[in-house]
């Protein structure tokens, strides 16, 4: 580049004002940002969220208490103790799962062998307080209960990958 | 002032609350006027003792720990643990786990780049780069999170391959996202390449010399800003990084506009990778199906045997055979390497991290002596510093 080309580029400022116009074009362009809480982004169906207990479509608990989840969580989220039930059949007497310590890998849902915890699609479950986020066996079916429609529809998505 | 009289020099310190200090790191700088006359980096604000946590983890559940290293691109770091695993199992990678992987790892350096150059920028202070550029680092978290189910922590990478295949639609998706993309680093470059403050802030500033560069350690865009052409992905190629067409950009004067433009100009080559991968995706399974990986959910719903190993695996993880290895990937920011030693057992004996930020912020009193304070904030914002690396 020439002496005088250089000049005149300095003083014209040249590149200041393509990079400002590239700036004003943008002005008109369509927002990207979206209105959070009204708007959402986009979720697949493998979304790793707030944990559910599910049941079988007869109402009965899936979980049999085989403790996959608690053996291989890598936080030790994940408390369980188990007794025979008055008709024989082996289920927890407790299911803790301690959200604060949870690192939400995925490993509970992927070693269930009953596809009894899964993660599912809810995020927005912040608390106030600590002792609210260490969830027992009772939240944790409310939880499957409430979701069971969307968790169900995810899994049967994913089943080919699986 | 006369010739005898010494001017006491001030001691300032910088972080670790301080917004250009990328994270937790705490310098305590000593400044002469506004010259900068020694820097001291104290680190260790962020260690979680991951080393020795991964101790006491078997293999599976070592690899979340990766993500939370460098967490800008979490992929790529999995990757070397995972490579480790594999050298000393002897385990071969299905073709397309490889490609899947080649894949991720390459949007992870974009998504890596996109953050630090535009973070770099912001440093120096170019703010509207950054709030384009999260524009599309949401679309690759989109992606990252279609195929592992997280957007950042993902956990995707197994002992063996990738934990499932990609969805239906996501390669069509990521192939139009990468013929798209030219346009925004069009864009980025229109704003700051010929941009007089930017240069005035980063052209000759924080030179290092090739050999510095070497004898620091450096590895990445800080080494290849000096001119010297050292990537892993050509020169021990891991997957199939020597089947693919790239370039490797570098330097010339090892100043943080030549690192800058190498970072600029890598992701124009893991978009060129990006679409090789894509065209030449083959057909198969992505994780080698044997004793480290489990059994497909419909296998371990009626075999016995499946069934056996499925909950062995879960419980009580693989038995790596005995010995030692360094396995290095070409991370976003470096030379990225595990050194593993297993000893037969389902746990590593031990695990060291090598972080290359780390060997970059060592040499920060190095590059910074005699330069301006405004100065050492560039050279931080051009070494792509993240913490969750450095400290561990």
């Amino acid at each position: 580049m020439s002496i005088f080309d250089r000049a005149a580029r300095g003083f014209l400022l040249v590149e200041l004002v393509a990079g400002m116009w590239l700036t004003f074009k943008s002005m008109f362009k369509p927002k990207h940002t979206i209105n959070y809480p009204y708007e959402k982004g986009p979720l697949s169906p493998r979304f790793r969220g707030e944990h559910a207990l599910r049941r079988y479509p007869n109402g009965e608990e899936r979980c049999i208490a085989c403790k996959l989840c608690e053996a291989v969580c890598p936080a030790q989220a994940i408390t369980i103790e188990a007794e025979p039930r008055a008709d024989g059949s082996r289920r927890t007497t407790r299911y803790d799962i301690d959200m604060t310590k949870c690192i939400y890998c995925g490993f509970c849902q992927e070693a269930c062998p009953v596809d009894a915890i899964v993660e599912g699609p809810n995020y927005e479950f912040s608390k106030e307080t600590r002792e609210e986020l260490f969830y027992n066996k009772g939240k944790l079916l409310r939880n499957g209960e409430r979701w069971e429609s969307e968790l169900a529809n995810n899994i049967d998505l994913d089943a080919p990958y699986r | 002032m006369t010739s005898e009289q010494k001017l006491k020099t001030m001691t300032i310190n910088f972080g670790p609350q301080h917004p250009a200090a990328h994270g937790v790191l705490r310098m305590v700088m000593e400044m002469d006027g506004e010259i900068v006359e020694r820097i001291d980096p104290h680190i260790g604000l962020l260690h979680r003792g991951t080393e020795k946590l991964i101790e006491y983890k078997t293999f599976l559940q070592a690899i979340p720990y990766f993500d939370r290293l460098d967490y800008v691109a979490p992929m790529n770091q999995e990757h070397a643990f995972v490579l480790a695993a594999e050298k000393l199992l002897k385990l071969e990678v299905p073709r397309r786990g490889q490609f899947i992987r080649v894949l991720y790892d390459e949007l992870g350096r974009i998504l890596n780049h996109l953050l630090n150059l535009t973070a770099f920028a912001l440093d120096v202070g170019a703010m509207t780069p950054m709030l384009w550029a999260f524009e599309h680092r949401e679309i690759l978290m989109e992606f990252y999170e279609r195929a592992s189910g997280a957007r950042l922590h993902a956990a995707y990478y197994r002992v063996g391959g990738v934990h499932q295949d990609l969805p239906a639609g996501l390669l069509e998706d990521i192939e139009e996202w990468a013929s798209g993309f030219p346009k925004f680093i069009d864009d980025l470059e229109t704003l700051l390449n010929e941009n007089r403050i930017f240069k005035q802030r980063t052209v000759d500033v924080g030179i290092v010399s090739a050999k510095d560069a070497k004898g620091w350690g450096f590895s990445g865009p800080m080494l290849r800003g000096s001119g010297i052409p050292w990537d892993l992905r050509k020169s021990q190629p891991y997957m199939v990084y020597d089947e693919l067409e790239f370039d490797i950009p570098i330097g010339k004067n090892g100043d943080c506009y030549d690192r800058y433009l190498c970072r600029v100009e890598e992701i124009r080559q893991s978009l060129r990778l990006i679409h090789q991968c894509i065209e030449k995706m083959p057909s198969g399974d992505v994780l080698a199906r044997g004793k480290a990986a489990p059994p497909s959910r419909g296998e371990m719903k009626h075999s016995m045997e499946a069934l056996i190993h499925h909950f062995k695996l879960y419980t009580e993880g693989f038995h790596v055979p005995d010995g030692d290895t360094y396995t290095a990937v070409e991370a976003p920011k470096g030379e990225f390497g595990v050194y593993l030693v297993a000893d037969g057992t389902n746990k590593p004996y031990r695990c060291k991290i090598r972080a290359p930020g780390y060997a970059h912020l060592q040499a920060m009193d190095h590059i910074c002596k005699g330069h301006m304070l405004a100065d050492s904030v560039a050279v931080l914002g051009s070494m792509d510093i993240v913490f969750g690396e450095i400290d561990r």
